[in-house]
């Protein structure tokens, strides 16, 4: 199963190598991972989105919290959450395309961020699996680039991931 | 001791006063260019002493020894580059084990670091898979601190090595900045657990007092957790059976009848027995290595489980646990023994009378019996002169390989800390060094290293290191010419095709002991055993080498071998049956 673990760590070079490295070391799956510091410019957020077996997401949960510089962790898979991802798509545009990317882009409320002659970048946020949709959507030949952050995620209401 | 002024001191002044205020007595290092500054801190005091090693190995080694045998945290002292990679294999060592060490690598000058630069290695990224945590240091004002951090994380909860890593500028004799060290230090993603969870230790006594068929499995958590007297107290307060792993041995007296043996791939027939008909295991401080448990979807199949252990990550890591119980094995054993004690229920008197005949069948097979009237001396034999010699009181520190496990399984021992050999990574090349950490720790305990001429091999320069600091130790080298245990595997598994686990050109080890200051003794008939091994330890102030020609087609049983269960083991199959002449 899916599981999208946040972390706050301490914000020091070499706390991103360690998480990475526990995965590989343990043969854990890593499906993404993106990191960036929070409001306390002495911790790191976190988000990683992993699968495996219950007893296997557990483990990985319990070396996660077993690093010295993992301060808090929560797995969303056990909370109400708010799932995010961005992804910027870069498509071949002609004269009687760019219509229907543009309206394809909407129906996904997507946003045209960079236009030239022959291409169009544009911006899609959303659950992972709308992402998907999207590229989906596209006719796969005008696809020239594809770059995504991985999700991040937020729980509901006053629950959440802070010290 | 602790220094509440204020100081102007340099960075290597600094280090080697926080080891000062952190009570260190000795480390265990080699010299090079990245610490020729904290060398020179060094010369200039005399409170932290410090042995110099011929090899970095060797240091990381000697410094677990010490660590082992005392309880205290071993700290190394390496140069970087080279200096930083030969200590990884005992870095690695300790951290499977969990030893508490503190090393302390050197490290090119920041302005260089990234550049390739002479003897350049990147110490915190080497070391990450097999340290508890490290720390680069980039700031000499926070040199002290991350000493103290250093030194707490490596003794706290479950201990393991930890790794300081110092660029050169850092120690700068000519920077000087004021010095404290800190009282205590809390890390606030760091909180070890140390009680137990009161609900589930309710539970698990319930468990232990409805139990017919109980085994009492301990580890080297209980050795590390200093927690023998309570582990000791609550099994005769039970009266159940209990077996010790490699790593635990001596928490519990082994010349005590409750004790079944150790466990495990060469555990013996009755603890291995056991565990597979128990109805119940309760694990303490140990985390069912694959060396223990055999083939997991066999291991004890009719028990319920408990396990208790510091380290959240060791529950139901391989097998799935009934109760786990999170905290130090010592409160936790504590607050087992009051429940007991204020139990209604007591211990089923009637299936615990039919579960000890039960062992008793097992233990009349008399599974560590082996061939005594044999012409060739058999390694089983000298463990067992060995522990008569020293009465049972030596710290026998080993090497890996057949040796070991014929240490384990016939030296008795009855005390912790006592047995001392790298369980978890497998280190051959560890007991010599380790024998020397040990003897600067108790001077005037026998301590003898027992090995094999392989694995000596690997750690052979270390006795110039036992000359230069007279730590008179005994080193049993049972010599079969063979690296035995892989001579073992190969007799069983691959048809007897010895692929290169035999070496035909083996030192002269007497003149090789000689040449490096030492008494030098071969032994050839098993008449003489009692009498060298006397006049060894008689040498109260020589290290003493002895050379001891063993029956080279001995092997080490019982033994479990890969994919089976505890039920499946392989026992000798007749005594003096496994003399090969020829080649003797």
């Amino acid at each position: 199963m899916r599981h999208i673990i946040s972390i706050l760590i301490e914000n020091e070079s070499g706390a991103l190598s360690r998480v990475a490295g526990l995965f590989s070391a343990r043969g854990y799956n890593i499906e993404s991972l993106n990191v960036a510091i929070t409001e306390d410019p002495s911790l790191s957020r976190m988000t990683l989105v992993t699968s495996g077996s219950e007893q296997v997401v557990e483990q990985i949960i319990k070396q996660l919290n077993k690093l010295i510089d993992v301060v808090k962790l929560i797995d969303f898979a056990e909370n109400t959450h708010i799932e995010r991802e961005l992804m910027m798509v870069k498509v071949k545009t002609t004269d009687h395309t760019r219509n229907e990317i543009r309206s394809l882009a909407e129906i996904f409320r997507g946003k045209v961020l960079d236009v030239t002659a022959s291409t169009y970048v544009i911006e899609v946020t959303g659950p992972s699996e709308k992402l998907d949709a999207f590229v989906a959507a596209i006719a796969q030949e005008t696809i020239l680039e594809v770059v995504r952050s991985g999700p991040t995620g937020i729980s509901r209401g006053e629950k959440g991931l802070s010290l | 001791m602790f220094i509440e002024v204020s100081v102007e001191l340099s960075g290597a002044q600094i280090l080697v006063q926080s080891l000062k205020d952190e009570g260190v007595e000795y480390i265990f290092g080699y010299p090079g260019g990245a610490v020729l500054h904290l060398y020179d801190a060094i010369f200039q005091q005399d409170a932290v002493k410090h042995i110099l090693v011929r090899h970095e190995q060797g240091a990381t080694h000697a410094a677990d020894g010490y660590a082992r045998a005392t309880g205290k945290p071993g700290v190394v002292l390496v140069t970087s580059g080279p200096g930083a990679t030969n200590a990884v294999t005992g870095i690695a060592t300790a951290y499977m084990d969990s030893i508490p060490m503190v090393i302390i690598s050197g490290q090119v000058p920041s302005p260089v670091i990234g550049s390739d630069a002479f003897q350049e290695v990147d110490m915190v990224g080497i070391t990450r898979p097999c340290v508890k945590h490290n720390f680069l240091v980039k700031d000499v004002t926070k040199l002290a601190e991350t000493v103290k951090k250093a030194f707490y994380v490596a003794t706290t909860g479950r201990p393991g090595p930890v790794v300081v890593d110092i660029p050169k500028d850092i120690t700068d004799p000519n920077i000087k900045v004021p010095y404290k060290y800190p009282k205590k230090v809390t890390i606030r993603s760091y909180n070890p657990a140390v009680n137990g969870d009161k609900e589930q230790v309710k539970k698990a006594v319930d468990l232990l007092m409805a139990a017919h068929k109980p085994v009492i499995y301990s580890g080297g958590g209980v050795v590390l957790g200093e927690a023998s007297k309570e582990l000791t107290e609550f099994s005769q307060l039970l009266g159940y059976p209990i077996t010790n792993t490699l790593m635990g041995l001596g928490a519990y007296p082994a010349t005590d009848k409750q004790f079944i043996g150790m466990l495990g791939m060469h555990g013996t027939y009755e603890a291995n027995m056991a565990m597979h008909e128990s109805d119940l295991i309760i694990a303490v401080g140990a985390r069912f290595d694959d060396r223990v448990t055999g083939k997991l979807d066999m291991f004890c199949p009719y028990a319920k489980i408990i396990h208790i252990d510091i380290d959240p990550a060791s529950i139901s890591k391989t097998v799935k646990v009934d109760v786990a119980i999170v905290g130090e094995v010592k409160n936790v054993l504590e607050q087992m023994i009051t429940l007991i004690k204020d139990h209604k229920a007591k211990p089923q008197k009637k299936a615990l009378e039919a579960w000890w005949q039960q062992i008793g069948q097992w233990r009349a097979v008399e599974c560590l019996e082996f061939d005594r009237e044999s012409p060739l001396i058999k390694p089983q034999f000298v463990i067992e002169q060995l522990y008569a010699v020293t009465k049972g009181d030596a710290y026998v520190t080993s090497d890996v390989g057949q040796h070991q496990m014929w240490a384990a399984q016939y030296y008795k021992f009855d005390k912790p800390r006592r047995w001392i050999n790298s369980g978890g990574l497998g280190t051959m090349g560890f007991g010599l060094p380790a024998a020397i950490g040990v003897k600067l720790a108790f001077p005037d305990a026998d301590v003898a290293c027992v090995t094999g001429e392989a694995s000596i091999q690997m750690c052979i320069q270390e006795l110039s290191t036992a000359l230069q600091y007279k730590t008179p130790i005994k080193i049993i080298n049972l010599n079969n010419r063979y690296m035995g245990m892989v001579r073992q595997w190969q007799e069983f598994s691959y048809e007897s095709r010895y692929s290169h686990s035999y070496m035909d050109t083996i030192p002269e080890f007497v003149k090789l002991a000689e040449a490096y200051g030492h008494v030098g003794m071969r032994v050839e008939r098993p008449e003489d055993v009692r009498a060298a091994l006397e006049e060894a330890f008689a040498l109260k102030d020589r290290t003493v080498f002895l050379d001891i020609i063993t029956d080279r087609t001995e092997n080490v049983y019982p033994m479990i071998e890969a994919g089976k269960g505890h039920h499946d083991m392989k026992l000798r199959v007749a005594t003096g049956t496994s003399t090969d002449r020829e080649l003797a």
